[in-house]
């Protein structure tokens, strides 16, 4: 993990402000009062000790909590209570802390489930797959082909993932969030118990995601 | 060394997302297309071994094949979108009586429907299923598992209750059992069971067809990511609310059509019985044997159930056994239940991963890796 370097904070508008939220569940106060604001382009490091409420600061943003206090300012649109799905609609990416992959699907399937959002097709085109529902299928296959490259998964695409090293499961996590094409990524522990070379790749797709997409990252 | 793929280069994403991406498997596929549509009826049509009798067709393939489009149907919804469901059975008894009403014509109050033809109805049928699916997988979106599976019974005994009991469905008559009306498609008569068979057999192949392209599309992999992880699924743009209750829609929609089938084409006429928990139960354990998530599966999970207790049936007295009908049909559940249990414990994923095994290994043949 490292804090955000200078070079990180350059001049962008507030993507995401967080203000004064406070989250508790019961008597526990998992949150209280935290403010923040991520700009455009950068990457954003969470820090913090075990139980310091990080995982449930995304779970916040990403709708999955709903915090008792405060607001959550996206794109300059500020909301209170919003379902998980209506953040991914409005552009917010999520990997997760202990990987949640779709088990039984391959690291293809699992990508192109990110491209979800993107495929607009009724159902009862997609049951002729004929047409424009096979055209839409092969061109988010390309997209998601791209990103397969990217991430350097060629091989092991047609694989079922729970039959993959805990690395590259990580990678496929990584990669099914960027098919998404958010504008704002939340890493959650995108490097807990890899090895050193592991993290060193994991580092790299990072920055290079920041760079080539221009992606804004919030990471843990 | 028949069945390797060396050689084979796809050169589109359309030939990689293929059903048979493997030529060899694409070749077997036809043949077996080949050999059901026009094999089997010309045997049958010439009485020549081993369909010296409608037996095979009437009591064997025609079953299987019905029973195979219901399990098709159930393993959308528990194969895939990973909803337990036990009310099958009822699903099947909604398809056939609604497409019974349809049939001979409807009266409710202000509204009056002319009997239908058979096709109409049959479709009708599966769409009523399919509503009253949606409407008890409406608590699928706040109870998981077994609970639901507990909730899909309840629709299971209501409805084994309101076909027995509500006699408007059965259009009042006294025994409670009513005649399938004459089967007629388009100023064609389906009466011979060759007849029967193809129309079962147009029937299945269509909804596999469909069942296949939905799985491998968008919604089909948002019903995996629901089975596989719903809080993930949700956090990634799937809404639970529109991808289950289309699961349901489908699923009992295709049950439906195999219940109106199943009433119509292979019993001819039917009393509520035919539709009881017993029902439910087998079409599940053909999902299950077959191979959760596998449209394959449940063909070879209805043939598993479908013929074992047959040819537990016919082996004594080939061999000359004397034992008793008693306990022959006591040695059947005795046998079935053993060899699920072994297959439970041996191959989990069903025939369907004992399948790809197979030809997994039989790709290195004959090398062992």
């Amino acid at each position: 993990m490292r804090a955000p370097a200078a070079s990180d904070v350059a001049a962008g508008e507030v993507l995401l402000s967080v203000e004064n939220v406070s989250l508790s569940f019961g008597g526990v106060r998992a949150i209280h009062e935290v403010s923040f604001d991520i700009r455009k382009g950068e990457i954003r490091a969470i820090i913090g000790p075990n139980g310091a409420g990080k995982t449930s600061m995304l779970n916040v943003i990403n709708g999955f909590y709903h915090p008792q206090a405060g607001s959550i300012t996206f794109k300059g649109v500020t909301r209170t209570q919003m379902r998980p799905f209506e953040a991914a609609r409005g552009g917010i990416g999520r990997t997760f802390q202990n990987v949640a992959l779709f088990k039984g699907m391959s690291a293809l399937d699992n990508i192109m489930v990110g491209r979800t959002l993107k495929m607009r097709r009724g159902f009862l085109w997609q049951m002729l797959r004929v047409g424009p529902a096979l055209t839409e299928e092969i061109e988010h296959r390309h997209r998601v082909e791209e990103i397969i490259d990217f991430l350097e998964i060629q091989a092991i695409r047609k694989v079922q993932v729970a039959r993959l090293p805990y690395g590259l499961q990580k990678r496929v996590e990584l990669g099914r969030a960027l098919a998404m094409e958010p504008d704002l990524l939340l890493l959650d522990e995108p490097m807990a118990g890899m090895n050193l070379e592991e993290k060193e790749d994991m580092s790299r797709f990072i920055i290079d995601v920041n760079d080539h997409y221009g992606t804004t990252i919030a990471l843990i | 060394m028949l069945y390797r793929e060396a050689g084979q280069f796809k050169t589109s994403y359309a030939a990689d997302m293929a059903v048979f991406p493997i030529r060899q498997d694409r070749i077997a596929f036809w043949i077996l297309l080949a050999v059901v549509f026009v094999g089997i009826p010309l045997l049958a049509h010439f009485h020549i071994w081993p369909f010296g009798s409608d037996y095979l067709l009437r009591a064997i393939l025609i079953p299987f094949l019905i029973l195979s489009l219901a399990a098709v149907g159930l393993n959308i919804l528990t194969g895939y979108c990973g909803q337990l469901s036990l009310g099958s059975g009822a699903f099947m008894a909604i398809g056939a009586y609604c497409a019974y009403k349809f049939g001979t014509g409807v009266d409710i109050l202000w509204l009056s429907i002319p009997p239908l033809p058979v096709l109409p109805s049959i479709l009708l049928g599966g769409l009523m299923a399919a509503l009253v699916g949606v409407l008890f997988g409406v608590p699928s979106l706040r109870i998981k598992g077994l609970y639901l599976a507990v909730a899909t019974l309840a629709a299971q005994f209501f409805f084994d209750w309101v076909f027995a009991r509500v006699k408007w469905f059965t259009n009042y008559t006294p025994s409670g059992s009513v005649n399938a009306p004459q089967l007629e498609f388009f100023g064609l008569f389906v009466n011979t069971p060759i007849e029967r068979y193809l129309l079962c057999l147009i029937f299945v192949v269509v909804f596999a067809a469909i069942a296949k392209n939905l799985v491998r599309g968008n919604l089909g992999r948002q019903w995996m990511a629901i089975r596989d992880m719903d809080i993930a699924a949700e956090l990634i743009g799937i809404r639970p609310l529109y991808a289950k209750l289309m699961a349901f829609a489908i699923s009992s929609f295709m049950v439906g059509v195999a219940g109106a089938l199943w009433a119509f084409v292979y019993l001819g006429s039917w009393e509520p019985l035919a539709f009881n928990i017993d029902r439910s139960f087998q079409i599940l354990f053909m999902v299950i044997i077959g191979g959760l998530g596998s449209i394959l599966g449940s063909f070879l999970g209805a043939a598993f159930i479908l013929v074992l207790p047959i040819l537990l049936d016919q082996v004594p007295h080939a061999l000359g056994i004397p034992i008793s009908v008693e306990t022959v049909s006591l040695l059947v559940f005795i046998v079935t239940g053993a060899l699920i249990c072994y297959l439970l414990i041996v191959e989990p994923h069903g025939f369907a991963r004992l399948w790809s095994t197979a030809k997994e290994k039989l790709r290195l043949w004959p090398y062992p890796y």
